[in-house]
């Protein structure tokens, strides 16, 4: 891929995920956020975290079925932009709902499953995010990187619970991210499967996938 | 033996009652066409809502400032029309509040299926501002019109054997979206609406039959053309766009009931000290409120409503 080609890729991707931010600033301006507000802040910021973490969790996917490498270029401005959102989630949550209340919170986080799996996501996302500078792949090393930045799936997992365990009655759209998730976890499971048997046969994996591709996770 | 005729009429044949009866809507869509000015003939549909008048209830009505009209009718649970706040509002113009009739009957002595119009002017309407608490922890400031639903069951005469009331929404996918089956046989819940009071609650002074709110009738997303509002208890209790009233001697299986047994139980009480089993009741956000306010035990009708269930363990019975 070219460098024009490269930085307008990320351009764009950049301008999608500050769309929603965008949208609630204007909403936010013209007095438009409905009647309860921190309800539709919350659930709208919710929405995109889920979205933009399913997105960053759809490169790996491309490569394995599609053959595409360019969309991994991608990975890490999805995954920081899902922790961006995921961070204004809690704030909203913590400041504008609950003004401060941390007993109030804590009984919560502790009581209600759904609001345990939403903190155990945003908890792992964090080391994440943290460790998500070229730098920080070097001083850990790559391989141990791979094995830390599993993590985003178990984040994932714990978002769709997350909201599948909050959403009441009659509400499918948890159902449509927990597809999603399945159908990207699915993937790899396949794709890991496939070079285990290829492994047992003793034959050197001929495909550049997941595994060979760990000693740079950005490239 | 047996003797086959043929049929006189091939089923094809025969006019499908829904193709005659919306003839019959054009034409009388027509006739109105004709007298009705251009210029309203060329208005869209949601017609301006008739203004209703009544006496204020001083004595069963709270102080606090009503919501605004405009967050009452756009943000409401009406699932037959959408499980998402804005449904309602957006989706509601398909409900026809007339001509309507209320079948009141079961265990009544005088048994009486009432048109709306005659229902309406039955009883001196009162208009009672009450709040109104969300089971999903928020709440509103109502302006209620209508007339105690004790006035009407008196009314039919119930007979010994009544010991509950049921109250049943209408079921009409025409009508209501999200009664058509959907998507592998989807269904949020199992329509029709089904709702349930024991008779002492439904006799109680403070249950409102329901027939207007803000100085008008109701809007369809409230639960046009009459509901029954039920200020103690949470909001999904008080029935919407009812065809039916039906004195019972078993307690009613309600739809939310059967949808989720453990979340929504048959009295569903506004209760800050029984959490919902996924969230706290502790608290509730009054819509145009910024800080969450306290819930207060029966929405804060304990001195009124706490007698009917003495010696009742509410954490068992929520």
């Amino acid at each position: 891929m070219t460098r024009p080609a490269r930085i307008a890729l990320k351009v764009s991707v950049w301008g999608v995920c500050l769309a929603p931010l965008a949208f609630l600033a204007y909403r936010t301006w013209t007095d438009d956020l409905g009647a309860n507000p921190i309800s539709f802040l919350t659930n709208t910021l919710g929405d995109w975290t889920l979205r933009i973490l399913l997105a960053s969790l759809a490169m790996t996917p491309l490569r394995v079925v599609f053959g595409l490498s360019w969309p991994i270029t991608l990975r890490r401005l999805l995954g920081l932009f899902a922790f961006f959102y995921v961070c204004l989630h809690f704030a909203v949550w913590s400041v504008l709902d609950f003004f401060f209340d941390w007993p109030r919170m804590w009984a919560d986080i502790v009581k209600r499953p759904y609001i345990t799996m939403g903190m155990l996501a945003l908890l792992s996302l964090i080391p994440l995010a943290a460790t998500s500078t070229t730098g920080m792949i070097r001083r850990l090393g790559a391989r141990n990187w791979t094995r830390l930045h599993r993590l985003a799936y178990v984040a994932a997992v714990c978002a769709v619970v997350h909201y599948l365990w909050l959403a009441k009655v009659g509400v499918r759209d948890p159902y449509w991210y927990a597809a999603a998730l399945a159908l990207l976890l699915g993937v790899r499971v396949w794709d890991w499967g496939r070079r285990a048997l290829r492994r047992r046969r003793g034959r050197v994996s001929p495909a550049p996938t997941l595994g060979s591709r760990a000693e740079n996770p950005l490239s | 033996m047996l003797i086959r005729r043929k049929p006189r009429f091939a089923a094809r044949e025969i006019t499908d009652p829904k193709l005659y009866l919306s003839r019959r809507e054009l034409i009388a869509g027509a006739a109105v066409a004709l007298v009705a000015t251009p210029a309203s003939a060329a208005a869209p549909a949601a017609p301006p809502l008739q203004p209703l008048s009544a006496t204020r209830n001083g004595q069963l009505s709270v102080n606090d400032t009503p919501t605004k009209y405009e967050a009452a009718t756009t943000y409401n649970n009406f699932y037959e029309f959408g499980v998402n706040k804005d449904d309602p509002s957006r989706l509601g113009h398909t409900l026809r509040p007339r001509p309507w009739t209320v079948q009141v009957d079961g265990f009544a002595h005088k048994p009486k299926t009432f048109d709306i119009d005659e229902l309406i002017k039955l009883f001196p309407l009162e208009e009672r501002v009450y709040p109104l608490r969300c089971v999903e922890a928020w709440s509103m400031i109502i302006p209620w019109i209508g007339f105690p639903l004790a006035s009407l069951l008196k009314r039919v005469e119930p007979t010994s054997q009544a010991k509950f009331v049921e109250f049943t929404t209408l079921m009409d996918p025409a009508q209501f979206p999200t009664q058509k089956p959907g998507f592998f046989g989807f269904s949020s819940l199992d329509w029709p609406y089904v709702e349930g009071l024991r008779l002492d609650e439904a006799m109680h002074p403070l249950t409102l039959l329901t027939v207007g709110m803000y100085g008008k009738v109701l809007p369809n997303q409230n639960g046009a053309p009459v509901r029954i509002v039920v200020p103690w208890k949470y909001g999904f209790k008080s029935a919407k766009s009812i065809v039916r009233i039906r004195l019972v001697g078993e307690q009613p299986k309600t739809a939310w009931e059967k949808a989720a047994p453990s979340e929504y139980g048959f009295y569903s009480n506004v209760n800050p000290a029984v959490s919902h089993p996924r969230w706290s009741q502790a608290d509730e956000r009054r819509i145009g409120e910024f800080r969450r306010r306290p819930t207060l035990p029966f929405n804060g009708y304990a001195d009124q409503v706490a007698s009917l269930y003495s010696g009742m363990d509410l954490k068992k019975n929520f």
